[in-house]
C-alpha cells in the first residue's frame, strides 16, 4: 500500500501531495490541500455537492481516486472568482437571485452551471433543469437556482 | 464511506495493464471511470487487493463508426459517445439510451465498456447490447477473445469476464435500411436507474412488412431480457401490425421481481406498456426511414 506522489493543477497553482492510492479527490482537495470549499455530502456520486472542473469538465469528486487526477487540472469553487474576489457572473446571478440557503449544495451548482453555460450560452428551460438534475438542493426548492442559472446566462451575455 | 485500502496500479499501456491483472487474479480489480466501482468501494461492498487504473491509457479511449457499427474503446466515456455525430448516424439507438444513463456529470467520467461490464440488469447499456446483438472484446496477454451480448451478461452485476481479463472494447452492430430502435423507461427520479424499461429495434422488408421485432427489458431479470415478438407481428406491414399482442407476449415471457421501489405487478405492469410505446415508435421510424 504505498502512497503515491501526485501533483495537480489546482486553480491554476500548482499543488503537490502524497496520498494513498485510496484518497477520493474530495478529500484529497479538503484535507491535504485544504481547499474546503468542495463540499461532501453522500459520497456516492448522488447528491452533485462535490462537483469540481477536472480538464474543464464537471465531475463528481468523490468518485474520482486523487491519484488518477495526477497530471490534470482541477477547478474548485475557489478557483471560479477572478484573483481580486471579484466574484464570477455565475456566482453573482446565484447572489442576485437568492439561489442559495444554507449554501451546502452551492459548490456543486456553481461548477456544474459555470460548465453548463461555457458549452451551452443560452441554454432552454429544459436544458437547465436537464443540466443541474445531478445536483440536490434541500433548501431553495430550486425556482431561484433555475433563475440564476438565466440570470447568469444574461450577464455573461451582456459582459461578453 | 471511504474506500478500503488497496494497491494503485497505473499502467502506462495496455501490454502493462494486461500483465498487472494477470499476476493480480481475481484479487484485481479494473478502475475505468469509476461511477460504479468507487461508490461499491466507498460502500465497502467489494475489497480488491489491487486496483488498476486504466484512466491513463488514451489509446483505449476510440470511438470508431463505421458500416459494421460502432465500435467503443474501454476508455470512451459515456459523453463522448453520446455526442458523437457519426455515432448517431450509424446507430441512433446509443444516443437514446446514454441520454437515460444517470446525470450529464456522471456521464462524463463513466465509460460505456465499464457499464456493460458492471452488468447491472438495470442499466441501459447492456440491454442496447443485448437487443442489437454486439458482442465484447476481452483480451489478457498475448490473446482476445470476443464474446457476443447473449453469453457476456451471466448474472446480477456478473459478466463472462474472468480474472486477469481486460476488456478492450465492445462492438455494437449498425441500424440497417427499413429498421427502427426506440428506448423508453421510467425511473423514479430523473437520472435514476429505471424500475421498468425497454428497447425495441423493428425491421421491415421491402414491402414494409415486419421481418424482426425485438424488445430488451431493463430490470426484468437477472440479465438484459431478449424477447422476439417477430411471430407476434411478422409478415404484417407494420401500421397493421399488432403492437398491443407483441407488447403482451414481452409481458408474458418475462418475470420480473419486486423490491423496495417497485412491487412484482407494477413492474410488470409497466414493462407491457413500455414495450409496446417502444415498438410502436421502432416500427414508425423503420416505416419512415
Ligand atoms: C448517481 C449515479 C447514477 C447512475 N445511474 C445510472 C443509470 O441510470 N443507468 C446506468 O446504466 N448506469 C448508471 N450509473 C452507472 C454509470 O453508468 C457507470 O459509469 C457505469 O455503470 C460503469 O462504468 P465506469 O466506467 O464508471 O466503470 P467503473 O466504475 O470503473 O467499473 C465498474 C465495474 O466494471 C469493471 N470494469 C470497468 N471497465 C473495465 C474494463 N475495461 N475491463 C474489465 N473490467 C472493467 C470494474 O472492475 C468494476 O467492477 C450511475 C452512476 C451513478 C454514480
Ligand atoms: S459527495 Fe459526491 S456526489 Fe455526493
Ligand atoms: S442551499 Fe442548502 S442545500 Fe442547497
Amino acid at each position: 500500500m504505498r502512497d503515491i506522489a501526485i501533483t495537480l493543477t489546482v486553480n491554476g497553482i500548482v499543488r503537490r501531495a502524497t496520498v494513498p492510492g485510496r484518497r477520493l479527490l474530495s478529500d484529497c482537495l479538503r484535507h491535504d490541500l485544504g481547499l474546503t470549499g468542495t463540499h461532501v455530502g453522500c459520497e456516492h456520486g448522488v447528491c452533485g455537492c462535490c462537483t469540481v472542473l477536472l480538464d474543464g469538465q464537471p465531475v463528481r469528486s468523490c468518485l474520482m481516486f486523487a491519484a488518477t487526477a495526477d497530471g490534470h487540472e482541477v477547478t474548485t469553487v475557489e478557483g471560479l472568482a477572478e484573483p481580486d474576489g471579484t466574484l464570477s457572473p455565475v456566482q453573482r446571478a446565484f447572489a442576485e437571485c437568492h439561489g442559495l440557503q444554507c449554501g451546502f449544495c452551492t459548490p456543486g451548482f456553481l461548477c456544474t452551471v459555470t460548465a453548463l453555460l461555457r458549452d451551452n450560452p443560452a441554454p432552454g428551460e429544459e436544458e437547465v433543469v436537464e443540466g443541474i438534475s445531478g445536483n440536490l438542493c434541500r433548501c431553495t426548492g430550486y425556482q431561484n437556482i433555475v433563475r440564476a442559472v438565466h440570470r447568469a446566462a444574461e450577464i455573461l451575455a451582456e459582459e461578453r | 464511506m471511504k474506500p478500503p485500502p488497496f494497491d494503485y496500479h497505473a499502467p502506462r499501456s495496455v501490454g502493462e495493464a494486461l500483465e498487472i491483472l494477470t499476476e493480480a487474479g481475481d484479487e484485481g480489480k479494473v478502475l475505468a471511470g469509476g461511477q460504479s466501482l468507487i461508490p461499491m468501494l466507498n460502500m465497502r461492498l467489494t475489497h480488491p487487493r489491487h486496483v488498476v487504473d486504466v484512466n491513463g491509457l488514451t489509446e483505449l479511449a476510440t470511438v470508431e463508426a463505421g458500416p459494421g457499427g460502432v465500435l467503443v474503446g474501454a476508455l470512451a466515456r459515456h459523453a463522448q459517445v453520446e455526442r458523437s455525430e457519426p455515432v448517431a448516424a450509424v446507430q441512433p439507438l446509443l444516443r437514446r439510451a446514454l441520454g437515460l444513463v444517470a446525470h450529464p456529470v456522471i456521464r462524463n467520467r463513466g465509460t460505456v465498456v465499464g457499464s456493460l461490464v458492471h452488468a447491472d440488469p438495470a442499466a441501459e447499456l447492456p440491454a442496447v447490447l443485448a437487443l442489437l446483438g454486439g458482442s465484447v472484446r476481452l483480451a489478457r496477454p498475448g490473446s482476445t477473445r470476443d464474446v457476443a451480448a447473449d453469453v457476456f451478461f451471466t448474472g446480477p452485476l456478473e459478466s463472462a469476464l474472468r480474472p486477469g481479463e481486460l476488456a478492450v472494447s465492445a462492438l455494437f452492430p449498425a441500424l440497417g435500411p427499413r429498421s427502427g430502435t426506440a428506448f423508453h423507461e421510467v425511473a423514479r427520479r430523473h437520472g435514476d436507474y429505471a424500475i421498468s424499461g425497454a428497447a425495441a429495434l423493428v425491421v421491415l422488408d421491402e414491402d414494409l412488412r415486419v421481418v424482426t421485432a425485438r424488445v430488451a427489458c431493463v430490470s426484468a431479470g437477472p440479465v438484459p431480457v431478449v424477447v422476439d415478438v417477430t411471430g407476434v407481428c411478422g409478415g404484417d406491414r407494420w401500421e397493421a401490425a399488432d403492437w398491443r399482442g407483441a407488447a403482451a407476449a414481452v409481458w408474458d415471457e418475462t418475470e420480473p421481481e419486486g423490491d423496495i421501489h417497485a412491487s412484482a405487478d407494477y413492474r410488470r405492469h409497466l414493462l407491457g406498456v413500455l414495450a409496446e410505446r417502444a415498438l410502436t415508435e421502432a416500427a414508425q421510424e423503420a416505416g419512415n426511414r
